[in-house]
């Protein structure tokens, strides 16, 4: 046959090669199906290890017993004693080292997320003790009267 | 004229031809296309939330945001809390401010461009929180519908996105019938719940888990019969949201009404 019958042939298989080329230069060397199968699977496995390396930024309260050992013991026995440290002091991160201090939340919004009267039959939030901002003490932070370590003793003024 | 000979051996050679780029790309291995999932995996991580339980502090939100790096203000959230409030008139009124970052903070309820409704405690009969997160389906449909595999399930059940493949189309965000999925603000691509991956492989609990002080959400194994979340699951009265759609969810609830949807 005549060549201006095969020179189009020629163009598809350089633009078939050049696809390949591109496809072995642009897709990780790792990439396929993992263990989950065709249709969930595909994936770059060492994706998986750079999720695992996301910094903690809440340590828990188990990072701050050892040197806040008082706090810690105070609050567990008080009627606060599901609340962890890091709700009202912030994520600890490397503290004391990275953010030598930690700040306090006195607000008394903060206060207001459990303790703002909701009258709530079916949920756990009517059976807790509460007030309406609007009309109690305002402008007053709770701690002036309620200690939050042990809200059944006084504040510390 | 072309002879019976020449025909047979020109059409064997263009069909072997054809067949030699197809086997170099290897586009699939056959044998990997079979309907089940490798088995082996010890470890199926689902989550237990009470909805009897939750007051709707958003602790959990607010948790999660910081210690997922989400932009604090950006009106975008991995959970959110929802607040059902059922009226003697049979309508209920939902909302989330913000995802319930800063809690609920007011007994008006926010229906939506900037109107508030105050709704009278008689009128109430039934009042609750639901904390919404990824569930992690089974049968994922954002998974399924990336062209690209930037998000994938893992062997462990959670699903994950890939921020260096994703090429941002939106696809999966439009596919996830729970409206779990948004665009992160900084890197560009497709954001999700998993689970603080970081935390539980690890054998920490998740950051929302850790700052709920009323014990609303859990995690465990389903694989492991000893694990308490399971034996929960597995005897209790617990039910999925949108079961119809086919996903099977991983995410179950104790004390679901039909109003939540």
């Amino acid at each position: 046959m005549k060549s201006h019958v095969w020179r189009p042939l020629y163009v598809v298989l350089v633009v078939i090669a050049l696809v390949l080329v591109a496809r072995e230069i642009l897709v990780p060397a790792d990439f396929g199906v993992g263990s989950q199968g065709y249709m969930y699977g595909w994936h770059r496995p060492s994706n998986v290890e750079e999720w695992k390396q996301v910094s903690v930024k809440y340590r828990t309260a188990e990072y701050c017993k050892d040197c806040h050992r008082e706090h810690y013991d105070a609050i567990a026995g008080s009627p606060h004693a599901a609340i962890n440290c890091e709700n009202c002091h912030g994520p600890a991160l490397n503290h004391p080292q990275d953010s030598r201090t930690l700040g306090i939340d006195r607000s008394r919004a903060l206060c207001a997320r459990c303790h703002l009267r909701l009258e709530y039959p079916t949920s756990g939030r009517g059976q807790i003790r509460g007030i309406n901002p609007a009309t109690h003490n305002m402008g007053l932070e709770c701690v002036t009267c309620h200690w939050p370590h042990n809200p059944t003793k006084e504040g510390r003024i | 004229m072309i002879s019976r000979r020449n025909f047979c051996r020109k059409s064997l050679l263009l069909a072997g031809g054809l067949a030699i780029p197809l086997a170099a790309l290897e586009l699939f291995d056959p044998k990997r296309l079979k309907a089940g999932k490798i088995e082996g995996s010890k470890v199926r991580w689902v989550f237990l939330v009470d909805t009897q339980k939750c007051v709707g502090c958003g602790l959990c939100v607010k948790e999660c945001k910081i210690e997922n790096e989400i932009p604090y203000d950006a009106n975008v959230t991995r959970t959110w809390v929802e607040r059902y409030i059922v009226t003697k008139d049979g309508k209920s009124h939902i909302d989330s401010p913000k995802g319930a970052r800063d809690g609920f903070e007011s007994t008006k309820v926010d229906i939506g461009h900037g109107k508030l409704v105050d709704i009278a405690n008689e009128q109430i009969t039934k009042a609750f929180f639901v904390p919404k997160l990824c569930n992690q389906c089974d049968n994922p449909p954002c998974v399924q519908v990336c062209p690209v595999g930037a998000t994938y399930q893992t062997g462990d059940g959670v699903v994950l996105v890939d921020r260096k493949w994703c090429i941002g189309c939106g696809y999966c965000i439009m596919g996830c019938p729970y409206g779990v999925r948004f665009f992160h603000p900084v890197h560009h691509v497709a954001e999700k719940c998993n689970f603080c991956y970081h935390r539980i492989t690890k054998g920490m609990q998740t950051g929302c888990i850790d700052a709920c002080a009323f014990d609303a959400r859990r995690i465990g194994n389903i694989l492991d019969p000893e694990d308490p979340v399971t034996m929960i699951i597995m005897t209790e009265r617990v039910n999925v949201l949108k079961e119809e759609y086919g996903t099977k969810p991983q995410v179950f609830y104790l004390g679901l009404t039909k109003e939540v949807r």
